[in-house]
């Protein structure tokens, strides 16, 4: 099963929306709710980061018995040292962003945690790409 | 406890999401950054904070959240309180500063 769903940049009304269309999928394909909750958790962080800092995106899921994957391909300004951007506390959020409650730097660290493969590929100027996976058993063990 | 059993120690009003008074309590935290919620709130916990609009649906559904307190009288936007009723998550609302509702809560659920 495969599906598409679009992101605007800048527009908070709408962040989540994409997050929580995924997540009621899930509960119709009856994925464990623990196994769903941190993959809709990873792609919630990823879609807000397109809305806060890129200008649009599109996410990708594609689920099978085995596995959850999610692409959230962006258009923006990219992210010159993904590194540096990995790092708890770092964040170029805009002072508006901030007194929202965002740019506390520790979306992507969510994201990881929240993953078990993480890949994010970024041409600066142009956009990011980044690429999560989730098994859809829980480990055995 | 549930909401209903600490809204009149708290002076709580409900603003939405009566579906979710119900809701089990085990525990608060306290945080105005959304990150930091979805990186540490565990599930159950009540969430007191100052933020109004309504991505703190999306958080406080994402982990589970009892219900989300706002402190110093501070109101829901009405994006936030259609999400909150759409997702049973009760929004409320007290008089008292965040020390206040922190330390009140601390006590009550320090006794279970
Ligand atoms: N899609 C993206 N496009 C461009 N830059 C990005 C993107 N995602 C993340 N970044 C950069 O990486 C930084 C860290 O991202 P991260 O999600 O960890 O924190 P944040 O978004 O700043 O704050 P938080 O997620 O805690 O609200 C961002 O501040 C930004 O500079
Ligand atoms: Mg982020």
């Amino acid at each position: 099963m495969q599906f598409r769903h679009k992101i605007a940049g800048g527009d908070f009304s709408k962040a989540g929306n994409a997050a929580s269309s995924v997540k009621k999928v899930l509960n119709q394909l009856n994925v464990d709710h623990s196994i769903a909750k941190r993959i809709v958790i990873a792609l919630y962080e990823g879609e807000v980061n397109v809305v806060a800092h890129a200008y649009s995106g599109v996410v990708d899921v594609q689920i099978d018995e085995k596995q959850i994957k999610i692409i959230i391909t962006d258009k923006g300004p990219g992210i010159a040292d993904i590194e540096q951007a990995m790092k708890e506390g770092f964040s170029t959020a805009s002072q508006q962003v901030r007194e929202m409650g965002f740019g506390a730097g520790m979306g992507l660290a969510n994201m990881q945690k929240n993953s078990d493969f993480m890949n994010i590929s970024s041409v600066p100027g142009e956009g990011t790409v980044v690429e999560l996976i989730n098994n859809v058993r829980p480990y055995e063990g | 406890m549930k909401i209903a059993d600490i809204i009149e120690t708290l002076d709580l009003k409900l603003i939405s999401g009566a579906g979710g008074l119900q809701n089990e309590i085990t525990g608060c935290y306290v945080s105005d950054l959304l990150s930091d919620v979805i990186g540490n709130a565990r599930e159950g916990e009540l969430w007191i904070t100052l933020q109004t609009h309504q991505n703190i649906i999306a958080v406080a559904s994402l982990k589970d959240l009892a219900a989300i307190i706002l402190v110093r009288g501070l109101t829901a936007e009405e994006g936030t309180i259609e999400k909150s009723n759409l997702e049973n998550i009760p929004v409320l609302t007290t008089t008292l500063d965040t020390f206040s509702v922190a330390g009140i809560l601390y006590q009550l659920i320090k006794k279970k």
